[in-house]
C-alpha cells in the first residue's frame, strides 16, 4: 500500500531499499507472511529501472516496449495490494547501527528501525569513459529508454547508438517500432570474446535469452546500418555532441554528424548503499565489478543485512523477483525462528536456476574490451572532478597506493556522484598501471551518506545514539 | 534532440526555465520536460566551465544538477514537474553568500 512518509512507523520487521523486481517481490513476500514491512524507493513510482513507469507510461500499447516489460504490471500490482508500506521518492542514505535507516523525503530525513534490512538497489550503466562523453546529446542507453517509457520521448535529427549488450538492441528494436529513425549502430563487442564462449554456448542456446535476442538483433540488423569490430570510439562538439567519429579492426576512421549519441556496455551493481553499511564485497573477474559476498539467501557479512537482485550481482530481472523471495524467505525464518515456506523456497530457486541458465554466456559475450574500460589521454574519468585518464595514470606511476589516496590527490570520486561513474574505472586503471589486480588496488572506502543530502538535513536529524553515530566519528 | 511520440490532446503544464515558459506533460521529470524543449544542458561544470546535461537519467550521475524553487544542486531527473515550477540552470561552483 502506498503511504507518504508522515505516515511511516518508527519500527518495521523488514525494510526494503529498491522498488525494481527483487524489492517488489520482497517486500510483497514479507507482508504476505505477516510481517511488517516497509519498502522505500527514490523514483517517484514503482518498477525500478527495468519497469520504471509502468503504471504511468503514456506509451501503453504493448508491441512498443515489448512483453518482458509488461510482465512488471503483476509484480507491481502484487506489491501494491499487500500490506507493505510503500513510500515513492524516499532516498536512503544510510544504514546505521542499531538497525536504523536514515531516509530522506522531500528534503527531510527521518529514522525508523527494521529487524532486518534488504537491499535491492539494482544495477546502473557501466562506465563507458570516451573521448567527449560528457558532452550534452550524448546520453546512456537506460537513459534514452527512461525517455521513452516514462514520456515516450524519443531523439529527433541524426541519432547513433553505439556499445555493446542486450540493451542496446532492446532500445534499438523498441524506436523501430516506433518509427525512430537510428543513423548507425556501432557495435564494440570484442571479436575475440566469441573464442571463449563454446563452454557456455549449450547453456545459452537452451535458454529464454537466446531466441528473443536472436529475433531482436535480426529484426535491427535489417532495418539500420550496424558497423562492427569498432576498436576506438569518441564524440565530438563544441557545446554539445555534433559527430561521433570511430576506428574498425581494419582501421578505417570514419565521421558521422549526429546529435544524439546514445552509449551502453553493459549494467553493473549499484554497490554504494550496501558498501556504506559495510557489506563485504569482492571482484567479479567474469562481470568485471563489485558485487557482494552473499550466501545462497543473499545474506551478507553485515548483521541482518541481505543483498537481493543485480544490486548482488547481475542476473536480469527474473532471477531478481526469484532472489527478493529467497531473500525473503530467509528474514521470515530469522524473524519467526521457523523452518517455513520450503515449497516457496524451492520453486523459487527453481525459477532462478531458469534464469541464470545462459548468463555466463551473456557476460562473456558483453564483457566490454579492456580499451573501452582503460582510457588514455584527456578522456575525462571522473565526470563531477573533470579528472582524466592520463591524471590517474601519472598519479599511480608516481607511487599512489588505491583509490582512496588518489581521491586526496586528484578529487575524483569526491564529487556528488560520489564515486559511481568513475570508481570502476579508476580500480581498473590504477590495477593495470600498476600491474596488479583489481581486488588488490581495491575500490573507494564509502561511508554515510550514500547520497548526498544538504547539511540543514542532518542538523535536522534527532540526536539520538544512531543519529550521532552517522556523523560522528568512531 | 527529443519529440515526443503522443501528441495527444492531454492537458500540458506549463513551468519556467531561467524565466522561460515551458510546456510539460504531467509525469515528466524536470529533465525530460527540459530536454523535450530542446534545453540539453543544465548546468557548468566547477572545474572547467564546460557544458553538461542529464546523462543517466536514474539519478546516478549527478549531471542534471539544477535549482529548483529557490532550492540548490536538486537532481532534475528525479524531480517530476509541477505546474508554474520555477527552474534555474546552474552555473558552476557555488559562491558564498548566494
Ligand atoms: S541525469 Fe543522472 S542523476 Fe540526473
Amino acid at each position: 500500500m502506498i503511504i507518504a512518509a508522515g505516515e511511516l512507523h518508527d519500527e518495521y520487521d523488514v525494510a526494503v531499499i529498491g522498488a525494481g523486481p527483487a524489492g517488489l517481490a520482497a517486500s510483497a513476500f514479507c507482508a504476505r507472511a505477516g510481517l511488517k514491512c516497509v519498502l522505500f524507493d527514490d523514483q517517484t513510482g514503482p518498477g525500478g529501472q527495468i519497469y520504471r513507469s509502468i503504471t504511468s507510461s503514456p506509451l501503453s500499447r504493448h508491441c512498443v516496449l515489448g512483453k518482458d516489460y509488461w510482465r512488471g504490471e503483476t509484480i507491481v500490482r502484487d506489491a501494491l495490494a499487500s500490506d507493505a508500506h510503500y513510500v515513492a521518492g524516499a532516498s536512503v542514505w544510510g544504514l546505521l547501527s542499531s538497525n536504523a535507516v536514515a531516509v530522506s523525503v522531500s528534503g527531510i530525513t527521518r529514522q525508523i528501525r527494521a529487524a532486518r534490512i534488504i537491499i535491492a538497489t539494482g544495477a546502473m550503466e557501466r562506465p563507458f569513459p570516451i573521448q567527449g562523453w560528457t558532452l550534452p546529446g550524448v546520453m546512456t542507453c537506460g537513459a534514452a529508454q527512461i525517455l521513452l517509457k516514462s514520456s515516450a520521448l524519443v531523439p529527433e535529427g541524426p541519432t547513433v547508438l553505439a556499445g555493446c549488450g542486450p540493451l542496446l538492441w532492446l532500445l534499438a528494436w523498441q524506436y523501430l517500432n516506433v518509427g525512430v529513425r537510428i543513423d548507425a549502430i556501432l557495435d564494440t563487442t570484442a571479436q575475440r570474446n566469441w573464442h571463449r564462449l563454446f563452454r557456455h554456448a549449450v547453456a545459452f542456446a537452451t535458454s529464454s535469452y537466446m531466441t528473443e535476442g536472436l529475433r531482436l538483433m535480426y529484426q535491427v540488423r535489417r532495418a539500420v546500418r550496424v558497423v562492427t569490430g569498432i576498436v576506438e570510439l569518441g564524440a565530438e562538439g563544441g557545446e554539445r555532441v555534433e559527430s561521433v567519429l570511430w576506428r574498425t579492426r581494419r582501421g578505417r576512421f570514419e565521421r558521422l554528424p549526429c546529435n544524439t549519441l546514445l552509449l551502453h556496455q553493459g549494467v553493473v551493481p549499484n554497490v554504494n548503499l550496501a558498501m556504506s553499511a559495510r557489506v563485504e564485497h569482492r571482484w567479479s573477474d567474469t562481470q568485471l565489478c563489485w558485487v557482494p559476498n552473499v550466501d545462497d539467501f543473499g545474506s551478507t557479512t553485515a548483521p541482518a543485512i541481505a543483498v537481493a537482485g543485480d544490486g548482488a550481482g547481475i542476473a536480469g530481472a527474473g532471477a531478481a523477483v526469484a532472489c527478493g523471495q529467497i531473500a525473503a524467505i530467509a528474514a521470515i525464518r530469522a524473524l519467526t525462528n521457523k523452518a517455513s515456506h520450503k515449497d516457496e523456497e524451492r520453486n523459487a530457486r527453481r525459477m532462478l536456476h531458469r534464469y541464470q541458465r545462459g548468463r555466463t554466456f551473456l557476460d562473456l559475450l558483453y564483457q566490454p574490451a579492456p580499451h573501452f574500460r582503460l582510457p588514455r589521454g584527456e578522456t575525462i574519468v571522473c565526470r563531477c572532478e573533470d579528472v582524466t585518464a592520463r591524471q590517474v595514470i601519472e598519479t599511480t606511476l608516481l607511487g599512489c597506493p588505491g583509490p582512496n589516496q588518489i581521491k586526496a590527490f586528484l578529487r575524483c570520486g569526491m564529487g556528488p556522484c560520489q564515486g559511481r561513474f568513475c570508481g570502476l574505472t579508476i580500480t581498473e586503471l590504477m590495477a593495470e598501471t600498476r600491474g596488479s589486480s583489481c581486488a588488490e588496488v581495491g575500490y573507494f572506502h564509502l561511508r554515510p551518506p550514500a547520497k548526498p543530502i544538504a547539511l540543514s538535513e542532518f542538523a535536522g536529524l534527532r540526536s539520538d545514539e544512531a543519529a550521532m553515530k552517522a556523523v560522528v566519528r568512531e | 534532440m527529443f519529440r515526443r511520440l503522443n501528441k495527444g490532446p492531454e492537458r500540458l503544464l506549463t513551468i519556467f526555465v531561467d524565466g522561460a515558459p515551458t510546456s510539460a506533460r504531467p509525469g515528466d521529470s524536470v529533465a525530460a520536460a527540459m530536454l523535450a524543449s530542446g534545453r540539453i544542458g543544465c548546468r557548468t561544470t566547477a572545474v572547467s566551465g564546460a557544458v553538461r546535461g542529464p546523462f543517466c537519467l536514474m539519478g546516478v550521475c549527478f549531471e542534471c544538477l539544477v535549482t529548483i524553487e529557490g532550492v540548490a544542486s536538486l537532481q532534475a531527473c528525479m524531480i517530476p514537474v509541477r505546474e508554474g515550477m520555477r527552474i534555474e540552470t546552474k552555473c558552476g561552483n557555488r559562491t558564498f553568500g548566494t
